[in-house]
């Protein structure tokens, strides 16, 4: 994530817990005062992973161990950083020889060909070769957006006809990936609702067909969340994960106001750890997540209340 | 949607129901699990926690009633509460529109306003046969032109869009299909618009743009059901630059627990019009809070039930058909009727999920797909009347010769007839759920009195074999 932001953030920071412990008053109570700090993590959608953390912190200020206002700050911060995983600046596994596969799945309007998009300029500008495999035939359109991508970085794609099976899309691409000598292969896939059982099945086979050409495929499965999903994230992740062997979230969107929090319930019941953060509008805005700079965004205020 | 809320706050109910007389001390024990079911289904927190105290309010103030049981005046106070937070005066479409009536949609990323678009402009034709044009203003994402032009042959609703160019603008595409919707004597306009993110200033300015120019009658948020605490922050910063009529929710086929649903109303002071139930351009439903609401507290969606069974068939059937399923008395030719029901109002899955006590209950017809349907329907078609009626007559030789006749294996015929006996069986307890304890005939007076079900004449109807 972006320098600047970091700074701003962390300065907003501070600023926002002591303004919600001096809007209180100056005899703020503890109850208060952890009332306003509940707000802060339940409408970032932390989730009832913010109950537990305002016990913990309750218990710390009646031993003594927190003792002024200003002390929560940074408690807050290095407790929510304890329950994030940090990918590392190699989030992915390449395959040292062959190529990689990467499969990205996700429900619809979650960001997934935006972010494979992305994806594939990032790994271009660490000197890959990628080839594109758009497996998803079923929205309308949805192979001519990716085609448009694809022509935009310079890739070869590899798609099958609308309302297609998808996995001979899978196939066609893992054999043209061979062929072509390629480093990485990345595939789309269309979005689907985690309670679809068909949809879901045929993700399974997506994957299976993969195995079989490049035995290991996928290597990385990455999974699109939308920064604005609240607690029916980790749902999502784990009907997904049921059915392909997902590696880690790709999280979308998050330059709207949205915090996405509901990821700390994700890397907690599912151990699947945050890979990338999509930020903006351009083919550049991913970066590989960075926990503390998250959490230090996660607990700014909304972008939108700059402006206000 | 909503199974899981449903299921925490049976919970947090089963507390109110197990104290004789409510004291304030169980009032404040129980409201602390019910703002925790909230909170966990991304109802808004502010929102969460207003409820929590008017329903406290409600409770602590309320007169014991004579003749009604303790647990039942919790679940009406809920009731009357989510009622109160979701409901509204407004219609869905805007009153006394222009003509021809112009419906705006706005909203984030990946909310779903191509696919809504789509289906509100077969909404509009199917059930208020109005000419419906579709406008493709969203400019923005690759091929998104594409896909409401792909959309609209498929409905058969005509399309105004022009092919993306870098000084192309929203607006004027805006305006030039309205102007075809006047020539062409169109009844609607539905226009499509780009996603985009709040704090995106460039793109907030071009929706105000397009608004400006395409005056809709009823702008409209579209919100994906999944959202979590971010719903209100949208919706109040669309609210600020835009006149919103109301909201459309998405996607509640998922298993979001519809918290942005029971928050927006409160939040915006805008109402819900629409949601969004699944992926056929047939899934749009008017929002009714007092049937969200029922549903939620698990009272079942009778009213749903009935009125989409209405749409598929007569009547009378329905009435009669549902009673004896509900007894577990189920042939092969309710199956096909089922399945043919299927194709008109959706998944047997969502008429399950408006039963009451169903959200506890496993979806056993997921697997059933359209490809399938065509296949069970020429299995069933093989049967023998009497086979239909009866299945458990099917034996050895009598599966062969159905296999043989509708081109299937035998082991298929076998599946059929193993999920024939399992939906048997959910019918059954599902019936008895249903009752709970009641007679046949006190729930049957109970539905007819309250509207829900048309008259049925007594003893039934003669069962006879029917094509």
């Amino acid at each position: 994530m972006v320098l600047s932001r970091l700074r701003a953030g962390l300065q907003r920071t501070r600023n926002r817990i002591s303004h919600a412990l001096r809007r209180l008053g100056g005899d703020t109570s503890l109850e208060e005062a952890l009332e306003a700090l509940e707000e802060i993590l339940y409408t970032a959608d932390v989730g009832l992973l913010a109950g537990e953390i305002l016990d913990e912190l309750q218990g710390e200020v009646r031993r003594g161990a927190i003792a002024r206002a200003d002390e929560l700050g940074p408690w807050l911060r290095e407790r929510l950083l304890r329950e994030l995983q940090d990918p590392g600046p190699e989030p992915l596994r390449l395959q040292p020889s062959g190529p990689t596969v990467i499969l990205v799945v996700g429900v619809n309007g979650s960001g997934k060909t935006t972010s494979v998009a992305r994806l594939v300029a990032w790994l271009q500008g660490r000197g890959l070769k990628v080839l594109l495999g758009a497996a998803d035939t079923f929205r309308a359109a949805a192979v001519e957006q990716l085609g448009i991508w694809a022509e935009r970085l310079g890739v070869d794609l590899v798609t099958g006809p609308h309302q297609g099976d998808p996995a001979a899309v899978a196939h066609d691409a893992a054999e043209a990936a061979l062929a072509r000598g390629a480093d990485v292969l990345v595939v789309d896939t269309a979005g689907r609702l985690h309670t679809q059982k068909n949809l879901m099945e045929e993700l399974a086979k997506v994957a299976r067909v993969l195995d079989r050409k490049i035995p290991g495929a996928p290597h990385e499965t990455l999974l699109v969340l939308d920064a604005t999903t609240g607690q029916n994230a980790v749902q999502q992740a784990r009907r997904f994960a049921e059915k392909v062997p997902v590696d880690g979230i790709f999280l979308a969107k998050l330059d709207g106001t949205a915090k996405g929090g509901a990821v700390f319930a994700v890397q907690r019941e599912l151990g699947l750890p945050v890979k990338f953060v999509g930020l903006g509008e351009g083919l550049e805005d991913l970066e590989v997540f960075d926990p503390g700079e998250f959490t230090d965004a996660l607990l700014g205020p909304r972008p939108a209340a700059e402006t206000a | 949607m909503l199974d899981s809320l449903t299921q925490s706050l049976g919970k947090a109910l089963d507390r109110f129901k197990r104290a004789g007389r409510l004291t304030e001390a169980d009032v404040q024990e129980g409201l602390r699990e019910v703002r925790r079911a909230l909170l966990e289904a991304d109802v808004h927190f502010q929102v969460a926690r207003e409820f929590c105290d008017q329903v406290g309010k409600r409770l602590l103030g309320e007169e014991r009633l004579r003749g009604v049981e303790g647990s039942q005046q919790v679940i009406h106070a809920f009731h009357q509460e989510l009622v109160a937070l979701m409901g509204s005066e407004l219609p869905a479409l805007p009153k006394d529109p222009r003509h021809p009536m112009v419906l705006l949609l706005a909203g984030l990323n990946g909310a779903g306003k191509t696919t809504t678009a789509a289906k509100l402009a077969l909404w509009l034709r199917q059930r208020q046969n109005r000419k419906v044009l579709l406008a493709a203003c969203d400019l923005v994402r690759p091929a998104a032109v594409d896909q409401l032009r792909k959309l609209g042959a498929e409905l058969g609703v005509e399309v105004y869009a022009e092919d993306p160019a870098p000084d192309l603008r929203p607006e004027e595409v805006a305006a030039r299909a309205l102007e075809q919707a006047r020539r062409g004597r169109f009844d609607a306009v539905v226009v499509d618009s780009a996603g985009r993110q709040t704090v995106d200033e460039d793109l907030m300015a071009e929706i105000e743009r397009v608004e400006a120019a395409a005056r809709p009658d009823a702008t409209y948020l579209v919100l994906d059901s999944m959202t979590g605490q971010d719903a209100v922050e949208s919706a109040r910063a669309f609210g600020e630059r835009l006149d919103l009529y109301g909201v459309i929710l998405t996607k509640i086929d998922g298993d979001a627990r519809g918290g942005a649903a029971l928050s927006v109303r409160r939040i915006t002071g805008r109402p819900l019009c629409f949601l969004g139930t699944g992926e056929r351009p047939g899934d749009l439903e008017e929002f009714q809070a007092e049937r969200l609401a029922s549903r939620i507290l698990d009272m079942g969606d009778v009213v749903g039930l009935v009125e989409a069974a209405q749409e598929a068939v007569e009547e009378e059937r329905a009435a009669e058909d549902y009673m004896r399923m509900m007894e577990g008395r189920l042939t092969m030719e309710d199956l096909l009727a089922q399945f043919r029901m299927l194709k008109k109002m959706g998944s047997l899955k969502k008429v399950f999920g408006m039963l009451p006590g169903a959200g506890r209950m496993s979806g056993l017809l997921e697997q059933v797909d359209d490809r399938q349907l065509a296949r069970i329907e020429a299995m069933v078609l093989s049967m023998t009347p009497a086979e239909r009626l009866h299945p458990e007559i099917l034996n050895g030789s009598r599966r062969k010769r159905i296999a043989r006749g509708s081109g299937v294996q035998v082991s298929e015929v076998n599946r059929l007839l193993q999920s024939f006996h399992q939906l048997q069986k959910q019918m059954k307890s599902m019936g008895r759920m249903l009752k709970g304890g009641k007679s046949k005939k006190r729930l049957l007076r109970q539905l007819e009195r309250s509207g829900q079900l048309p008259m049925m004449p007594p003893g039934g109807r003669p069962r006879g074999f029917r094509r």
